[in-house]
């Protein structure tokens, strides 16, 4: 099975990277990008027993650091 | 005085840490961080700068879970002494042995230079060869290092004293100007600035000197 991990900054965390790219797009001439925010996404190729709860605990553990991150999970 | 210093892949200021050390007195051994445990009798663990792993996923983020570090946690909890100094400091939170988290400079881009910082009001053994409110001058070279952490942690450590540095001129958008804080024991500090880059007269300033004096001070008396 795939499962997908998407972290993002929480709301609330400025975020540096996206507010340089938002900077970046007007400046290209895109007008009314409002805001930028950079996330990334992890794929992971997991053993098909592998449970949801075993996910969030990689989560939690290593893939998203929760003081400054939040996670969503897709698999 | 044992100290010990970590070893990371990665890891570029291991060696100037343990220079720093020994200047103060201090017996060094360094240690690979595929180890489990500390050489026995350490009283102190440095954490050195440098960028283990890559900077893979996160500054700090892969190292934290390498099995020296279960090993310096477990140090830390018996109430042990580690310093962590900017790569340190990051892994330092991403172990959970000091609050918070320390995020892409607020403007981008990768700071290196000297910046004056203030020494804060705590009685950390870490800061005892300073005076409190006194301004010191100490590089930095990160990319990393905009400390945030929220609201009420924010509220405790500085209510407990425990910013042991502060910004006097904010380089990189941390919170409250803070560089460095320590433990609620005070016994774990993380500092993004180098003071071991600062510590020789061939180095062209020796700020940083004072704080691996003070360190050696309160254990030759402990």
């Amino acid at each position: 099975m795939k499962a997908r991990v998407i972290v993002m900054l929480k709301t609330g965390v400025l975020d540096p990277q996206g507010e340089a790219i938002r900077h970046a797009l007007g400046a290209m001439g895109f007008d009314g990008v409002e805001g930028v925010r950079q996330g990334k996404v992890i794929e992971l190729e997991l053993a098909d027993s592998t449970s949801e709860d075993e996910i969030t605990r990689m989560c939690e553990r290593l893939l998203a650091n929760t003081v400054i991150e939040s996670y969503r999970i897709e698999t | 005085m044992k100290a010990a210093v970590i070893v990371f892949p990665g890891s570029n200021c291991d060696r100037d840490l343990k220079t720093a050390f020994q200047a103060a007195g201090f017996d060094v051994s360094m240690v690979w961080h595929k180890d489990a445990t500390l050489p026995d009798g350490v009283d102190l663990v440095g954490v050195p700068g440098g960028f283990s792993y890559g900077d893979y996923l996160r500054s700090g983020a892969i190292a934290a879970q390498s099995p020296i570090c279960r090993a310096v946690a477990d140090h830390a909890v018996r109430g042990g002494y580690v310093l962590g100094i900017c790569n340190g400091f990051q892994i330092l939170t991403e172990t959970g042995l000091l609050p918070g988290a320390l995020m892409r400079n607020q403007r981008i881009k990768y700071i290196c230079r000297t910046v004056p910082l203030v020494v804060g009001e705590g009685d950390s053994v870490f800061t005892s060869g300073y005076e409190a409110g006194q301004t010191i001058h100490i590089p930095i070279a990160h990319h990393d290092g905009n400390y945030v952490a929220d609201d009420q942690t924010l509220e405790r450590i500085r209510a407990e004293g425990r910013v042991a540095f502060t910004y006097a001129d904010n380089p990189n958008g941390s919170v409250h100007d803070i560089a460095g804080i320590v433990s609620e024991n005070g016994r774990v500090l993380g500092m993004m600035p180098h003071p071991e880059r600062a510590a020789d007269p061939a180095l062209g300033n020796t700020d940083g000197r004072r704080l691996f004096a003070g360190l050696a001070e309160a254990f030759a008396t402990a």
